[in-house]
């Protein structure tokens, strides 16, 4: 409506010149507006849109990609003990870190509310250091953490009596290594998400708990989370999407050994599909995290919508 | 009766209050006490770098105290800053995230600007579109990627795989929708007056958007930039499938494919490589942490 208000505007200031301006105005905006948008329209279509339906198509071929074999990549997969050890990992390792990630940085949150402000910054700035280094590179510290000769934490343990852990050795150690990494690595994102979060409650709310006799769980649980209950919901959502995709840390850390115990979506599809050469069969493998993506996202839009609505 | 003991009960009251302040003192004291561990948790593997990349291979494999330096020496990054395959991959992880970052900032801010100011016909399903976009993850794309650019090869001659300007390719695929979505929230919290105005004094829509928009929107500007920086610069998945010479690799997996040779770590170095390769955006954030945190949070709360 004031865009419509504009162009008459705009029009008008012109109109002692040419009568046809206001024709040209809006001709030019949406002109304008759509070479605007081009390259990103672009970039969506061909880098991002079509390889997601071309995985579809390449899904559907044997492993020479001469011939259509329907669904016999899945089929082949469906025997595969591999295959349902990896699906079982994946969630397994996907729910546990993502849990882990939002309860430790829910409390860390609010570890970092309750001091002081001006010590705030301080300490929400060292905490998000995990973060901000490159997961592969600060993987490669965990690996070397977790040497099976050389082993800092062992190195530890060994003054307390407590024989050397295979932390990448053995399957369940190792499962254990990749989700705490991952946990490591995700839970500042959720302590900033949070902090940011309790932030905006008013103290009001919790002064008039207060007065009607609240105690600390109780402010938590009527006041806390109802407030935060949207961004809990969100980054949650977020998170699941990104562990469930996880590639970094699992191929750095154990490459999915010990016998392939580690492997999740992403890795396994990767060691078929680029370093086996059977590309069809390593793309059905990652067409299996379309399914959680798209619950994820028909969630995050139905969020978004209603945000929309709001406004 | 119970109110009168209450009203005379002076001191009660007094105890309580006192007892108030010193829970506060507590929960302040206990916060201190479990932020220290957490920071300890946090930071252990970033120190643990640094420690062992002052160290000596001999004083590494004779397994002496893992947490102490004995004879501290600055010869892992003597070395690896003279050498040229270190320097290469520096150089190529340099190139290519600067180059993405000027790729993705000229799509992604027309792009905003169009959708927040412009409103044409399906913009608003477009805006929410590239916001789903983002959450394709690079996982589920590289392997048809890969197919993509061989079948190119085979069709044009254009050979894009095994060449480090395939990453300009890819890489925007991260960053663009991202950068964009954060745009688009700056833009539309600029008032409307601003933009009529300018468009009153005669100004065109590519003015309006770089006199008007970008100067105000400065700050939404350094966060989406800050991000497509870090994200080019920490990924790992795209250079790992599509490039294997070693002078074409970026900086994470130029480390993890030639320092890691066969059985032989030589952790001293690989500690400094990963040490070095984690600098860039650690200064910036250092520097810029709280455009750093905008950009990080806008995506969820601007959403």
């Amino acid at each position: 409506m004031a865009d419509a208000a504009l162009q008459r505007q705009a029009a008008a200031t012109v109109q002692a010149g040419r009568r046809s301006s206001l024709k040209r105005v809006l001709g030019r905006k949406s002109t304008v507006a759509f070479f605007m948008t081009l390259p990103l329209i672009l970039l969506v279509a061909l880098l991002i849109l079509y390889p997601a339906f071309y995985s579809l198509h390449l899904a559907t071929l044997n492993k020479s990609m001469q011939r259509f074999i329907g669904l016999g990549n899945f089929e082949f997969l469906f025997k595969r003990e591999t295959f349902w050890m990896v699906v079982q990992q994946s969630c397994i390792f996907a729910i546990t870190a993502v849990v882990f990630k939002a309860l430790i940085g829910f409390i860390v949150a609010h570890f970092v509310h309750n001091v002081p402000l001006k010590g705030q910054r301080k300490w929400r700035g060292m905490l998000l250091v995990p973060w901000v280094i490159p997961p592969a590179m600060s993987t490669l510290a965990w690996l070397w953490l977790f040497d099976p000769s050389y082993s800092a934490f062992n190195w530890v343990l060994a003054k307390f009596g407590i024989g050397p852990i295979p932390w990448t050795g053995d399957a369940y150690w190792a499962r254990f290594s990749v989700i705490l990494v991952n946990v490591w690595y995700g839970a500042p994102f959720f302590m900033i998400m949070y902090l940011a979060a309790l932030k905006s409650v008013p103290e009001q709310l919790y002064e008039a708990a207060a007065i009607d006799g609240a105690n600390w769980f109780q402010r938590l649980w009527y006041v806390t989370l109802p407030m935060m209950r949207n961004i809990i919901a969100i980054t949650v959502l977020f998170s699941l999407i990104v562990t469930f995709a996880n590639f970094d840390i699992v191929r750095v850390l154990t490459a999915g050994g010990p016998v392939d115990k580690t492997h999740i979506f992403a890795t396994w599809a990767f060691r078929i599909g680029i370093e086996g050469g059977d590309i069809p069969l390593g793309a059905s493998v990652s067409l299996f995290m379309v399914p959680i993506l798209a619950i994820a996202a028909i969630f995050i839009l139905r969020d978004i919508t209603r945000r929309g609505s709001e406004v | 009766m119970a109110s009168e003991a209450m009203v005379r009960g002076g001191p009660t009251r007094k105890i309580k209050y006192g007892s108030i302040s010193r829970d506060r003192a507590w929960a302040l004291r206990w916060s201190y006490f479990f932020l220290v561990l957490f920071a300890i948790f946090f930071l252990l593997p970033p120190i643990y770098m640094f420690i062992t990349s002052l160290k000596t291979s001999a004083e590494i494999s004779a397994a002496t105290n893992p947490w102490w330096v004995n004879e501290p020496t600055l010869s892992n990054y003597i070395e690896l800053l003279t050498s040229n395959q270190f320097l290469t991959f520096f150089w190529n992880s340099a190139m290519v995230s600067v180059l993405v970052v000027i790729i993705t900032m000229l799509i992604s801010v027309p792009a905003a600007f169009a959708l927040s100011r412009m409103r044409f016909w399906g913009s608003a399903t477009l805006a929410t579109g590239v916001f789903l976009t983002y959450l394709i993850p690079d996982t589920l794309l590289f392997i048809p990627l890969f197919k993509m650019f061989s079948v190119l090869n085979d069709w044009t001659g254009i050979q894009l795989l095994n060449r480090w300007y395939v990453l300009l390719v890819v890489y925007p695929t991260l960053t663009v929708p991202f950068c964009t979505w954060i745009m688009i929230g700056y833009f539309a919290s600029i008032p409307k007056e601003l933009d009529e105005a300018a468009l009153i004094d005669g100004a065109t829509w590519m003015q309006t958007l770089t006199l008007i928009f970008i100067p105000v929107a400065l700050p939404g500007l350094i966060a989406a930039t800050i991000f497509a920086f870090t994200v080019s610069w920490a990924q790992f998945l795209y250079p790992l499938a599509f490039t294997t010479s070693i002078d074409q690799l970026v900086l994470p997996v130029g480390i993890i494919t030639s320092l890691i040779k066969g059985d032989v770590f030589n952790w001293g170095q690989i500690m400094t490589g990963a040490l070095l390769g984690a600098a860039p955006p650690l200064i910036i954030y250092a520097f810029l942490m709280d455009y750093y945190i905008a950009g990080l949070t806008a995506g969820a709360t601007k959403g």
